[in-house]
C-alpha cells in the first residue's frame, strides 16, 4: 500500500508539538502579525531570533525546514527584484541607465535592504506557520481546532461543524481516492494507455479516462458513505458529543501570553526603538 | 425469546421516477426473527436480500405491508408514530439495529480508528466519559484495540471491517445486519469477519443478520433463510435448508 503523509507533519514529541492546537494557531496568527507590523530593524532581528529559537524547540530537522523553503525561490527572487529596482532612495543610485533610450533603471542602497528585509518577512513567515501547524500539527487536529476557534460563526448560522466535518472527510479519502487512482492507471496501461509520450496536450488528453472513472467512483462513494453515516445516527452538528474535548494547560495558556508579549515587543520596538541611519526611508 | 423483527406482507419495489414500471424486488415476505438468533439470508445477485436489509434499517420504507421492530410498526409511510415524533422514532431504530455494509472504504468517517468508532456513540449525544468507555470496549470486542490511532487506510479490508464492527457495536444495538460485508474482503479477512460475528451473537447475545451469498458462512449460522427473486424460498436449519431435496418446507413456490 502507498505510504501517503498528508502534508508534511514530522512525528515527534517536542514542547511544540504538545501543544494545544487552538494555542498553535492562534500564535501563529501573532506571529505574522507581528511580522507585518515591523517597520524597525530591530524588531526584525528579535523575530528571526524568535523563529529560530522555535525551530530548535521543534525538533524538526533542518533539512526538512529548508526542503519546504526551497519552492520558495522563485518568489523570493522576484519580489526582491521587483523591491530592488522599484525603490527610489534620496542618495546617489548605484547605476542608473536608460533601457531602449525610454525606461529608466536605476537601483538605489535602499532598494537592496528592502528587498532582502522583504525576503527576509517571506521567509519567517512560511517557516513560522509550518513550524507551529504544518510540521507539529496533523490534520485531523487542525482541523478539529479550527472548528473549536470558529465556533462562535455558528451563532451568525454558519454551519462551522459541516465545514469541519467535510475537512475530516476529505482528508479520510485523499489516500483512498488516491490508491483508486493508481489501480485506475495500472488498468487503464493494461489495456494499452500511453500516459508518457506525446506532446503536452496528448499527455493531458490521455488523463481523461482516468478522471471520469475517478468521479464516477467518488459519487457512488459519497453515496455509501452518506447512508453508512445516516444508518449511525448522525444528523448534523446538533446535539452531538465528541471523544475529544481539547483543554487549554496552564502551560498552553503561558505560551500564548508569552507570543502576546512578543507582539508587544514588536510594537513597542517599531516606536521607540532608534534605527540606524541607513534604514531611512526604506520601510 | 420475544420477536424481535416481523414482517407482514412485506413489499417493495423500485420506482425509477414518472412513467416507468416500478421493478419489484420484494413482494409478500412474511418471517420472524427472534432477539439473539443468528440468520444467514442467502440469494444470489437481484434476489432482493440487500433490500430486505436497508428496509429493516429504514433506509427504504416499504411499498406495501408492515415491518414490525421490537413491537414498533413501520409502513409506507414510515413509522407509525405523529409526524413530528418521526424523526427521532426513525433514529431510535437506527440505534436499536446496526448496519455493516459491502465496501470497507465507504463507510469509516474519520482519519483515525477510535475516532470512527466513536462517530456513532457521539451522533447520540452520549457524554464523553462514557463514549471513551464504549471505544474501548468494542474495540476490545473485534480485537482491534492495538489499532485504536491507526489512520483507516493503513488497514486491510478484514481489519477495517471490524473497525466498522465497532463502530456499529460502540452504539449498544440489539441487531447488527451484515449486508454483503464479507463480499470484497480475501478469504482470511473473511475468517475475522464471521468469527467476530459468532463471538458477538454467543458472548454479547446481539441478533445477527448476516446477507451473503457464499454458503459456507450462511452453514454457520444458526438459521437460513433463501430469498429468490424477492420471496422467501426457504427457512430452516443450515442441515434443512443444504439438504439434497429439500428438507426445509418450500414457502411461497
Amino acid at each position: 500500500m502507498r505510504d501517503v503523509t498528508l502534508g508534511q507533519y514530522f512525528h515527534a514529541s517536542s514542547l511544540l508539538h504538545r501543544l494545544d492546537p487552538r494555542i498553535k494557531i492562534l500564535s501563529a496568527i501573532l506571529l505574522i502579525v507581528g511580522l507585518f507590523s515591523a517597520t524597525s530593524l530591530w524588531c526584525y532581528a528579535f523575530l528571526t531570533a524568535l523563529v529560530l529559537l522555535l525551530a530548535a524547540i521543534s525538533g524538526i530537522p533542518l533539512r526538512m525546514i529548508l526542503k519546504s523553503v526551497r519552492p520558495l525561490c522563485f518568489v523570493l527572487v522576484f519580489t526582491s527584484l521587483i523591491a530592488a529596482f522599484m525603490t527610489k532612495g534620496d542618495g546617489d543610485p548605484f547605476f542608473s541607465f536608460l533601457l531602449f533610450s525610454r525606461l529608466r533603471i536605476e537601483m538605489y542602497p535602499e532598494g537592496l535592504i528592502r528587498a532582502a528585509l522583504l525576503s527576509l518577512r517571506i521567509l519567517l513567515l512560511v517557516i513560522a506557520t509550518g513550524l507551529f501547524l504544518t510540521y507539529t500539527t496533523t490534520p485531523t487536529s487542525l482541523t478539529d481546532a479550527l472548528e473549536r476557534l470558529l465556533h462562535p460563526l455558528t451563532y451568525l448560522k454558519i454551519p462551522v461543524y459541516d465545514f469541519a466535518m467535510m475537512m475530516t472527510i476529505a482528508l479520510r479519502f485523499v489516500p483512498t481516492l488516491m490508491e483508486e487512482t493508481d489501480r485506475i492507471m495500472c488498468a487503464q496501461k493494461a489495456r494499452g494507455a500511453d500516459f508518457s509520450s506525446g506532446s503536452l496536450f496528448r499527455r493531458i488528453r490521455a488523463l481523461v479516462p482516468i478522471i471520469i472513472p475517478l468521479f464516477v467512483s467518488s459519487f457512488r462513494r459519497a453515496v455509501e458513505l452518506a447512508t453508512a453515516m445516516e444508518c449511525r445516527c448522525y444528523r448534523g452538528g446538533a446535539g452531538r458529543t465528541r471523544l475529544r474535548t481539547m483543554r487549554c494547560r496552564p502551560a498552553d495558556w503561558l505560551f500564548l501570553a508569552v507570543a502576546a508579549v512578543c507582539l508587544a515587543a514588536v510594537f513597542v520596538g517599531n516606536a521607540y526603538l532608534p534605527e540606524p541611519s541607513f534604514m531611512r526611508g526604506v520601510l | 425469546m420475544s420477536d424481535f423483527i416481523r414482517t407482514e406482507h412485506l413489499s417493495f419495489s423500485y420506482d425509477d421516477g414518472e412513467g416507468a414500471t416500478p421493478i419489484p424486488a420484494l413482494s409478500d415476505v412474511n418471517v420472524t426473527i427472534q432477539k439473539g438468533e443468528y440468520v444467514a439470508v442467502l440469494g444470489h445477485n437481484g434476489s432482493g436480500k440487500s433490500t430486505f436489509a436497508k428496509l429493516l434499517n429504514l433506509i427504504l420504507l416499504p411499498t406495501e405491508g408492515k415491518l414490525f421492530i421490537d413491537g414498533t410498526e413501520v409502513g409506507p409511510e414510515g413509522v407509525a408514530v405523529p409526524p413530528e415524533l418521526e424523526e427521532d422514532a426513525t433514529f431510535a431504530i437506527r440505534k436499536r439495529i446496526g448496519m455493516v455494509f459491502q465496501n470497507p472504504d465507504n463507510q469509516l468517517v474519520a482519519t483515525m480508528v477510535e475516532e470512527d468508532v466513536a462517530f456513532g456513540p457521539e451522533n447520540l449525544g452520549i457524554p464523553q466519559a462514557e463514549i471513551r468507555v464504549r471505544v474501548d470496549e468494542a474495540l476490545a470486542a473485534v480485537g482491534m484495540e492495538a489499532y485504536k490511532e491507526t489512520a483507516p487506510h493503513r488497514l486491510s479490508g478484514g481489519q477495517k471491517q471490524r473497525v466498522a464492527v465497532a463502530g456499529v457495536i460502540a452504539m449498544k444495538p440489539d441487531c447488527i445486519v451484515f449486508d454483503e460485508s464479507t463480499a470484497m474482503l480475501d478469504p482470511s479477512g473473511r475468517r475475522e469477519v464471521v468469527l467476530t460475528m459468532e463471538k458477538l451473537n454467543r458472548e454479547e447475545g446481539i441478533t445477527i443478520l448476516h446477507i451473503t451469498h457464499y454458503m459456507e458462512e450462511a452453514a454457520k449460522a444458526d438459521r437460513v433463510i433463501v430469498i429468490n427473486d424477492g420471496s422467501i424460498l426457504l427457512d430452516g436449519t443450515p442441515a434443512e435448508v443444504f439438504q439434497p431435496r429439500g428438507g426445509a418446507a418450500p414457502r411461497g413456490a
